[in-house]
């Protein structure tokens, strides 16, 4: 059992210090946007959707809706007095449906009315008349009809085809990963509130307020300087706020701009798992040549993703898919295809990982085969195949892998773990043969860190310093848990070596800061905290300008410390050296901006530099498995991960250990099933099981390395940590797949897709078993 | 005492005890959720909607209420409550435990902020309440006890470990200041009259308060006897009974249905009862699940898992065993379990009662065998004896805690001289209603306990049900399970450890 956390009040980087808002959301005082006073005359809106997944609309009879109780307005896509799009990178995301609806939750119309229940009762009272239309339902169909949302692309390095044919073995095969619903505790929730001469101000829960702002002009046909976007703080976004809000947005502004009215639009969880989209599923075939060693000489990797009905970020996340195809291995000679299908489901969007967990599934699986086919253990092949320090260290894309610390962190996990001897127990407990199977795995993770649209790896901050020597701090990031708002004032009580106590942490709001990129791609702290500390060296510089001049002494003599500001021989309190400059007409505000430095990258090619750095960490999970049900439990967890020279303990082991079992949800509990109509079943938390409590493993061993520093000039030398942990999770797959495998024996390898559900695994068992007993005295797979 | 009108029915107000007032509401539609009374009118917003279901946790708040002369203490999902089911109770909701700290936070409070377990916050006011019923309930909770009282709460952040360190130091943190002998006091000052009636809600009361929601009106009564109930239920056939609400609720605010007429069971204190008589153990229909799981598990420990899988605390606090019987869904996780035990229904009907097996309640998807005005009023469960027989109940979902059966199976079998004297065997899931197999049990009847008997009994199995396939599962995986389930029932009563789930 855990113990009592340190809380010492250290000032800046590295403590490890409570959320800033752990007080409040203890106490229920967090604001969200639902929990803001609602403005007398507020109108609720609830969304009609289309109930067909691809269909023309004839003709729709509004009468019941407009007869129902309490309601007001009935707004479609011809209320929308600019773009009826709130499509991110194309305008391919119609607000509402315009004649043509391609998914069923699309929305169709919204209903304007005096309450939250008369809004939905009235919208579930329209009269849709569809003339139906083919629909595409899963990658299979999607790929045989070739329907993409946008063109396929590859990377090639070498000659892969060669390089295959002419191995000593040769496997194929196919992994197919399932989709996963964000299940952010607060569901989506846009407030708008018209202001004078035409200005809209929006509270939004997304991680992307500029985003926002820009699709909610567009949709009113004014400029950015006329709509405000504001977040204090999300209930978790995972992805699922970087793109999607801005639909629940642009509707509610939309309807306030038509009413004049604030209209608060709060979709409940049912239609909130229904309108959005998730995580992409992904199909992936490979065929790999290997030496008797089990070093990949040639791989062949070829992954179709279920984009859903448009491309959203469909693109730069089957771009990441593929670039996370390599994860730690070095491929010599490699092609990686990405084909990006449409179906007609909702289109799916950013989730913790963007593509790289899919990716990574890929070629961790084909090690995984490489392994059992030679019955090697799986960490002896995955360790062969790791990049080089000095040579095999170039990536599909053409960077060099700079940073590898993947082999010193194995060793540590391996031993720290007892890897080998809890094999070989695991071996025994097998041997036993009993219904009960034991599997182990260790699987690492390489995550690249940037945005691959290298423009977005820019950041702004505001800083005010006021008279009285508190502090407010603003920036682009947005809070949705993971502690960023934390991580940014503890690098500005670092700067300025003051308590945390004197600085307040504002609302994400394009007011203050502008053109803010996405809070997503694990950058946050990166680019903020470096941001908010341009700003803050701004001002002390300022302040210690000041107090040399004032003091009389040399600037080096001035110094920032946690007991003052030493000016010479004398100490001053920070808060009477602010008020004297202040009195000096010194100003104490200043924006800091930051852009990461040595990226570029070729979207054409596909190479370059898309990353400044990788993040590494690998994970020892242990299950224990239920042969006669397919039913599984984690019975121990070691995790060994990379925040760098960590800015807060604390929180980043707060997004390993949480990241690992979101992951291990993905890949076991987690799965989303679509009638043959198109139609979601899995969209409430009774049908769609994220994990709880009893989840988490009776034994663990979480820790960050303590020898972490990033190589690059990062924010005090830290490494981004909000999305690789997920990928740790990865080890939860394998191990359930090494249970399994013990039911036949060393050689044969069990065809195992995700989500794991007890389903799955029992398939996957008896499929194992059908199939090896075809194998005539247990000869082995014949090899290509 | 509450003003009463000549029938000895209270006026329609309702009366709890909030932090240290009594609240009183009148004229509000019965309907209306705890969550958003608190939300809406009290602009206690600190109480969350996650799902509306009683699925998520993040609405989680504390009821107390007397049994007896002992106060006890129970978490609910405030989303799927009425509010006139807090009528003669105190509701804690998360801005309540401030007030009961000694320094400023309440020692869960503290615990959950030291531990780190609260990232995006939202699901935290939840946890805190749990964590809150378990601090009053449980003075040392091991992991598993932990573990269930978390079961009910979905935290999408923290992966829960710190959630389950803060709750097992926050008894570190001493005291709170909750002074249960008054709380008992001021319990007894508020204690309903004799009965409470609702007259239509018209929901002045709420929109008087301000309320922007109103639900449409209905009658809700809340009889304060049994004969005063069965009177009601002879007057209103077509009456929805409420008792803990975990299902009904879900009709509102899922499928914003309307109830003209809400019997209430919770003032029935001649229904809240555990008679052990004998060679049975009787339950009333108002006993939650939580205090009929105990005093089953006393007398079969072999419940606990489908016990513990159940639902959550927060629903078993609200949820009743004859809720789970007379709502009649197929795949209701008790009721394998109970018909193959053996239990029957006390069924009442105006002053007539009759007895009926369970086995024999159910007719058809979500039809049973009770006849216009009829409900349950007790369900009576056989207690065990004798020796030579084997009892087992087992669960099959995608997740260990609160989650829908795929498969829920009971087996029941009498061994004497080596053979099978007596089989029940029972499964949800796997039909429209609970079911007996038939087939399998026959072929289990008279031979002998062992290996070969039971390989045959599967293929009996496959037999009996044709099953459907949905989102939990497919027809071949429950047939399948099934079979495997009665297997590893038979390995178990030779003594081999069979399942995962370590208690």
């Amino acid at each position: 059992m855990g113990t009592m956390t340190e809380t010492r009040e250290l000032p800046g980087a590295g403590a490890a210090l409570p959320h800033e808002s752990a007080h409040l959301h203890v106490s229920g005082e967090a604001e969200y946007v639902d929990d803001q006073r609602e403005p007398r005359g507020m109108l609720f809106a609830a969304i009609g959707c289309s109930e067909k997944a691809h269909a023309r609309i004839r003709h729709i009879d509004f009468s019941d809706v407009r007869s129902s109780p309490g309601v007001v307005e009935i707004i479609t896509a011809e209320d929308i007095p600019g773009d009826n799009n709130h499509g991110p990178i194309l305008a391919d995301d119609p607000v509402f449906a315009d004649g043509l609806v391609e998914y069923v939750g699309q929305s169709v119309f919204v209903v304007l009315a005096d309450t939250v229940n008369n809004a939905r009762k009235a919208a579930r009272r329209a009269r849709i008349d569809y003339e139906e239309l083919p629909a595409v339902l899963d990658i299979d169909s999607a790929m045989a009809q070739q329907s993409f949302v946008i063109p396929s692309q590859t990377i090639e390095c070498g000659r892969p085809e060669q390089a295959i044919a002419g191995s000593a073995h040769r496997l194929q095969g196919r992994l197919r990963t399932g989709g996963q619903d964000h299940f952010y505790l607060e569901g989506q929730i846009a407030v708008a509130f018209p202001r004078e001469d035409g200005a809209m101000l929006v509270h939004a829960s997304t991680q992307h307020p500029t985003e926002v702002q820009h699709l909610v002009a567009h949709a009113l046909g004014k400029s950015s300087k006329d709509v405000v976007v504001e977040c204090r703080r999300m209930g978790g976004g995972f992805g699922g706020k970087e793109t999607t809000p801005a639909l629940f947005a642009v509707i509610a502004a939309v309807a306030a701009y038509r009413t004049g009215r604030p209209v608060k639009l709060r979709v409940d969880r049912d239609d909130d798992m229904t309108i959005t989209g998730k995580r992409h599923g992904f199909r992936i075939d490979y065929s790999v040549g290997f030496d008797a060693g089990g070093v990949i000489e040639g791989i062949d990797l070829e992954l179709a993703s279920d984009c859903g009905r448009s491309a959203d970020l469909s693109g730069p996340i089957n771009v990441r898919a593929m670039f996370h195809s390599d994860n730690c291995y070095f491929l010599e000679h490699v092609r990686i295809t990405s084909h990006r299908c449409k179906t007609h489901k909702a289109s799916n969007v950013a989730f913790r990982g963007f593509g790289g967990p899919q990716g990574m599934m890929g070629i961790e699986n084909v090690i995984d085969e490489i392994a059992r086919f030679l019955d090697k253990d799986p960490l002896d092949v995955r360790r062969i195949n790791f990049y080089g320090k000095t040579d095999r260290n170039v990536t599909p894309y053409r960077m060099t892998v700079e940073d590898n610390i993947i082999h010193e962190l194995v060793d540590e996990l391996e031993i720290k773990s007892d890897y080998r001897e809890r094999r070989k127990a695991v071996q025994a407990f097998n041997d036993g043969g009993g219904i009960l199977r034991r599997g182990i795995a260790l699987t690492p993770v390489k995550f690249g860190i940037s945005f691959t649209a290298t423009h977005y790896n820019q950041a702004g901050a505001l800083l005010h310093v006021y008279r009285d020597g508190s502090i407010m701090l603003n920036h682009g990031g947005t809070e949705m848990g993971q502690g960023l708002y934390t991580k940014v004032a503890q690098v500005i009580a670092e700067e300025f070596q003051v308590g945390r106590d004197r600085i307040k942490c504002t609302a994400a709001n394009t007011g203050k800061v502008p053109n803010t990129s996405a809070t997503a791609a694990s950058s946050g702290s990166d680019l903020n905290g470096m941001a908010a500390r341009a700003a803050a060296m701004v001002i002390r510089q300022r302040l210690t300008g000041f107090a040399a001049q004032h003091y009389g002494v040399d600037e080096e003599q001035v110094r920032f410390t946690p007991a003052g500001v030493q000016v010479g021989e004398d100490l001053v309190d920070f808060a009477e050296l602010t008020d004297r400059a202040y009195l000096a007409r010194i100003s104490l505000s200043a924006t800091g901006f930051y852009r990461t430095p040595k990226i570029n990258y070729d979207a054409q090619t596909l190479t370059g530099r898309p990353f400044f750095y990788f993040a590494y960490g690998a994970a020892v999970t242990e299950v224990l498995l239920d042969t006669l049900t397919g039913e599984h439990r984690i019975v121990r967890v070691d995790i060994l991960h990379d925040a760098g020279e960590s800015l807060n303990p604390a929180i980043d082991m707060g997004q390993v250990e949480g990241g690992f079992l979101q992951g291990a949800g993905w890949l076991t509990g987690e799965e989303l099933c679509w009638d043959p109509a198109g139609r979601l079943m899995t969209h409430a938390p009774s049908t769609y099981k994220i994990p709880t409590g009893a989840d988490w493993p009776q034994e663990y061993n979480v820790e960050l390395i303590d020898w972490g520093r990033n190589r690059e000039e990062t924010i005090y030398r830290s490494k981004a940590v909000g999305e690789p942990p997920l990928m740790l999770a990865i080890s939860v797959f394998h191990a359930l797949k090494d249970a399994i495998a013990s039911v036949r024996g060393a050689g044969f390898s069990p065809v195992l897709h995700a989500p794991a559900t007890p389903e799955q695994v029992l398939n996957s068992i008896e499929e194992l078993l059908q199939r090896t007993s075809k194998a005539a005295n247990g000869k082995r797979r014949a090899a290509a | 005492m509450p003003d009463t009108n000549a029938n000895g029915t209270e006026n329609g107000t309702i009366r709890f005890l909030l932090d240290d007032t009594v609240h009183e509401v009148a004229n509000v539609a019965p309907t209306t959720t705890v969550l958003n009374y608190l939300r809406d009118v009290l602009q206690r917003t600190g109480s969350k909607e996650g799902c509306a279901e009683g699925d998520c946790g993040a609405c989680t708040v504390v009821v107390a209420d007397l049994d007896g002369q002992q106060v006890r203490f129970r978490s609910m999902n405030s989303c799927i409550q009425f509010l006139p089911t807090l009528n003669g109770k105190a509701l804690y909701t998360v801005e309540s435990l401030k007030k009961l700290g000694r320094n400023g936070l309440h020692p869960v409070q503290q615990a959950m902020v030291d531990c780190h377990g609260s990232q995006c916050g939202f699901c935290t006011p939840g946890f805190v309440m749990s964590l809150f019923a378990l601090y009053r309930n449980n003075a040392e909770p091991n992991r598993a006890e932990i573990d269930d009282a978390l079961s009910g709460n979905l935290c999408r952040c923290t992966g829960y470990r710190p959630i389950i360190s803060a709750a097992a130091t926050m008894y570190d943190y001493g005291r709170d200041l909750l002074d249960e002998q008054e709380l008992t006091r001021r319990l007894e000052d508020i204690r309903p009259g004799v009965s409470l009636e609702l007259s239509d809600g018209d929901n002045s009361g709420l929109q008087a308060a301000g309320c922007p929601d109103s639900t449409a009106g209905g009658r809700f009564h809340a009889p304060g006897s049994l004969s005063e109930l069965a009177g009601l239920m002879i007057r209103h056939p077509e009456a929805t009974i409420l008792a803990g609400g975990t299902d009904v609720g879900l009709w509102v605010t899922k499928a914003y249905r309307e109830l003209p007429v809400i019997i209430y069971l919770g003032r029935v204190a001649e229904l809240d009862y555990i008679n052990e008589t004998g060679d049975h153990l009787e339950i009333g229909a108002a006993t939650s699940l939580t205090d009929a799981f105990a005093a089953m598990e006393k007398h079969y420990p072999e419940l606990y898992e489908i016990m513990r899988r159940f639902g959550s605390p927060p629903i078993r606090n609200a949820a009743t065993l004859c809720g789970n019987i007379a709502n009649g869904s197929p795949i209701g996780d008790t009721m394998p379990a109970l018909i193959s035990l053996g239990a029957d229904l006390v069924l009442r009907c105006g002053s007539t009662t009759r007895r009926l097996p369970l086995d024999e309640f159910y007719l058809d998807y979500r039809k049973t065998a009770l006849q216009p005005s009829e409900f349950v009023q007790a369900v009576r469960i056989p207690l065990p004896q004798g020796s030579g027989r084997h009892f087992r109940s087992y669960k099959i979902a995608k997740r260990y805690d609160q989650d829908i059966s795929s498969v829920c199976g009971a087996y029941w079998v009498q061994v004497e001289a080596d053979a099978v004297a007596e089989a029940r065997i029972c499964y949800g899931g796997m039909a429209a209603v609970p079911q007996r197999a038939g087939r399998c049990e026959a072929a289990l009847r008279g031979r002998p306990w062992n290996e070969t008997t039971v390989e045959t009994a599967v293929e009996a199995l496959s037999e009996d049900y044709q099953p459907l396939t949905d989102m939990r599962a497919s027809a071949a995986y429950r047939r399948r399970v099934a079979g495997n389930l009665l297997k590893r029932f038979y390995l178990e009563t030779t003594g081999v450890e069979a399942g995962i789930w370590a208690r």
